[in-house]
């Protein structure tokens, strides 16, 4: 006799996710991923540089779409990110809890802290302008007011270790304000990022705006920090000094912004406005006052 | 900076009515050493090695003054000096304190402004006009803003306890040596920050008699410092290891190579380089304005103007009236001796600098563009250009693409607003725009669409204190000028 009701499970493949889809990398590389305790979870897709560009190209094609939305529907639509990854809140507590090892209650705070961190900046989307803008008293018969601008196609490489509650942190900041962004996940613990997708695909962020590859930051980002379509990388999950120094070389080239390395934050502490501001453009308009 | 007031004279009747006698602003207000020293620990002192080099004045060629070349160890020397200053009293001095000193020193200049206005358009080239009716003026006035922002910085909106980075290291152009000295220095001392300042080798004099100053106003020693040298000494002070940011104007192509030598440090970074503005005209602006905005668009300041609207962007259908006009305008321009008053257009600011326009002038040339200038005898000294436009330019022209700082004006035309912002947006720079446009509606369309961070709308080349001043893209990154200044310098 064999055992009645044995279902076995249908597996989930994790790909990458670009320009609203969800493809294999283009080099077929894949990548075993382990739980903290060297299980085997699934196999990850390995992103190249063929993929790094593909998602360049994609982020570029949604950045005229996303900056130009109005700031209340993208306030919307982060918030709508935040309603979807609630409701798949035991799905993330999982994942995180295995991949960073966490106790069942901490993996639950993380992820409820990413859920109240994307609400914190869904908020953000139709304030930030008067925040950091505004009329300018200039000395003269001129009108005069600056408002911030995306910068546009922000690579971001993710925090290593918090693999949810890091990668929303770096993500919804950069996104909010209008910018489209390519991110390099955390290396060892890939598949939040990846369900996270999921997520994104079906809140009504429109393709592009966010492009996620898994894979190693050290062969990956360097081809974004080269890359003069990218206006600006996030190291913030970049732990190698001297790698860091080498992607902040590259990223000179075209004069890319640059968030240096934020290896020893603590993401679950409140954060304040800078990692919106650091992909921002403050664009001042004058016009003379006459009749 | 040109008016914008319209004028309905005509070409050859205004010419003839135009001639003017000289009138010469008197140097004698002026007193100019045979040699200066470096400005550290609020003193001139000899440079370690003993080596100097000439400045000159580029509208005669006539040798002003030796000026100290500071080595690696003078810049060191600088840096501990700031370093000293900053520990002991520029830091812990209440913000109140620190802005009586910078209200001090915009008096100072204010009473000191035509020796200034005349040192700058002799050490520089520009017309004593613009010299004493914007560069100075708005130095002045440099100061007095930041000077209010000294003890007001907690309600800046840059961060509940704004605090100073320490030692700040600035490297600043020879366009408006004295201006972007006002730039770097008023917002890195308002915010409680020391300086070490590098003016440009061959317009050092302003910022030595700006040291001057700074002893009168009393100003404890080590606050500024001053370093004179070429890129030799810039390049010792970027990237000494105890300077917490660094601030610099200039090219592109230096900006890029401090954007490399900071990579892995903590320094701070606000880099102000090139651009290649467009100035775009619509059919339905005003022909008279426009022209006189597309003139100080690209004649200001000898067209020696990171935001210099040097590609024009004229609309199809205007695109002969406008060039009419703007070629019957070019020819009432003056060009010569910078301190006559009269003068509009001054010397170009160095040899190396004439050859560069030369060379890229001659390039339009070779890839088809048609080149025009009006008749205009140049002097036989110094470094001269005549103000010129290209017509006949397509986007793949290389002087529609790199920036000539010069008296240099590429012309292209479109036929729809869109394409117009599309031809705008079509360079790696991204530091100024401008519109002109009888219709409201579009010049905000137009003002969203530009990636640019200053968009002159019916205007072109403002300046002041209170406006935020800084490039998208290979333009550069961070702000001078208003609120947003102060962030470049707290943390």
């Amino acid at each position: 006799m064999t055992p009645a009701s044995t279902r076995l499970d249908v597996r989930k493949t994790y790909k990458l996710y670009v320009g609203g889809a969800f493809p294999r990398s283009e080099s077929g590389r894949t990548y075993e991923v382990t739980d903290h305790k060297g299980r085997f979870l699934a196999n990850a897709s390995k992103a190249s540089r063929k993929d790094a560009r593909d998602a360049v190209t994609a982020a570029r094609k949604a950045f005229g779409g996303w900056s130009t939305r109005t700031p209340y529907n993208r306030g919307q639509i982060l918030y709508r990110i935040a309603e979807v990854l609630e409701g798949r809140r035991g799905q993330f507590v999982e994942e995180v809890g295995l991949g960073e090892g966490l106790t069942a209650s901490k993996a639950e705070a993380a992820v409820d802290t990413a859920v109240d961190r994307l609400v914190w900046y869904a908020g953000w989307a139709d304030k930030i302008a008067q925040v950091v803008g505004g009329a300018n008293p200039v000395s003269g018969p001129y009108f005069n007011f600056s408002m911030p601008d995306p910068t546009g196609v922000v690579a971001v490489v993710a925090p290593q270790d918090s693999s949810l509650l890091g990668l929303v942190s770096v993500v919804a900041p950069a996104i909010v304000t209008g910018n489209t962004t390519v991110v390099v996940t955390s290396y060892e613990r890939p598949l939040p990022a990846i369900t996270f997708s999921e997520v994104l695909a079906t809140s009504d962020v429109p393709g592009g705006v966010v492009n996620v590859l898994t894979g190693d930051a050290a062969e990956v980002a360097p081809w974004l920090a080269s890359h003069m379509d990218v206006n600006a990388i996030d190291l913030a999950g970049v732990e190698d000094a001297a790698l860091a120094k080498d992607l902040e070389e590259t990223a000179a080239e075209n004069l890319k912004r640059v968030l240096r390395p934020a290896t020893a934050t603590d993401w679950a502490m409140q954060p304040g406005i800078e990692r919106m501001t650091a992909f921002l453009e403050t664009k001042t308009v004058w016009h003379p006052i006459g009749i | 900076m040109a008016s914008e007031n319209t004028s309905g004279t005509h070409a050859a009747d205004a010419r003839a009515a135009f001639e003017y006698a000289p009138a010469p602003e008197s140097r004698a207000i002026v007193d100019i050493k045979s040699s200066y020293g470096l400005f550290v620990n609020g003193e001139f002192t000899a440079p370690s090695e003993g080596r100097s080099f000439k400045t000159v004045s580029p509208s005669s060629e006539e040798v002003l003054a030796e000026v100290a070349d500071a080595s690696a160890e003078d810049v060191d020397l600088a840096v501990k000096a700031a370093r000293r200053a900053y520990d002991k009293t520029w830091s812990k001095m209440p913000g109140r304190e620190r802005a009586k000193y910078l209200f001090r020193i915009a008096r100072i200049i204010q009473e000191r402004s035509r020796e200034l206005a005349v040192l700058e358009s002799l050490d520089n080239g520009k017309p004593i006009r613009e010299s004493r009716d914007v560069d100075v003026p708005l130095v002045a006035s440099w100061f007095f803003y930041y000077a209010g922002w000294a003890d007001k910085l907690e309600y800046a909106g840059v961060g509940p306890n704004p605090q100073p980075l320490g030692v700040a290291a600035q490297v600043i152009p020879w366009n408006f040596p004295l201006m972007m000295l006002a730039w770097k220095i008023a917002p890195a001392l308002a915010t409680g920050n020391t300086v070490v300042l590098k003016p440009a080798e061959t317009t050092p004099l302003t910022a030595l008699l700006f040291a001057e100053i700074c002893q009168q106003a009393d100003l404890p020693p080590g606050v500024v410092n001053i370093v004179t040298g070429a890129g030799e000494t810039g390049r010792a002070l970027v990237a000494h290891p105890d300077v917490d940011k660094v601030a610099f104007t200039g090219s592109t192509e230096v900006g890029r190579l401090i954007a490399k030598s900071v990579a892995g440090t903590d320094k701070r970074v606000t880099l102000e380089l090139g651009g290649k503005a467009a100035n775009i005209v619509f059919d339905d602006a005003p022909v008279d304005q426009a022209v006189e905005g597309i003139v100080n668009g690209i004649f200001f300041n000898q067209g020696h103007v990171c935001c210099a609207g040097s590609r024009l962007l004229v609309q199809e259908s205007v695109a002969d009236e406008v060039l009419h006009s703007l070629k019957r305008r070019m020819s009432t321009l003056r060009v010569g001796d910078p301190l006559d008053k009269n003068t509009d257009i001054g010397a170009i600011n160095s040899r190396e600098q004439l050859e560069k326009i030369r060379e890229l002038s001659d390039i339009g040339d070779a890839e088809g563009a048609e080149r025009w200038s009006p008749a205009c005898d140049l002097p036989a000294n110094g470094y001269w250009f005549p103000p010129t436009v290209f017509t006949g330019v397509s986007q793949a022209h290389r002087i529609a693409r790199e920036e000539i700082f010069g008296p240099v004006l590429s012309v292209l035309t479109f036929r729809t607003p869109t394409e117009a912002v599309e031809k705008a947006n079509n360079t790696p720079f991204g530091l100024s725009a401008g519109v002109w446009t009888d219709k409201g509606s579009r010049i905000l369309w137009m003002a969203d669409k530009l990636r640019a961070g200053v968009v002159w709308a019916n205007t072109f080349n403002r300046f002041d204190p209170a406006s935020p001043f800084g490039g998208y893209k290979e333009s550069g990154y961070g702000r001078e000028g208003g609120r947003h200044g102060l962030e470049a310098y707290v943390r």
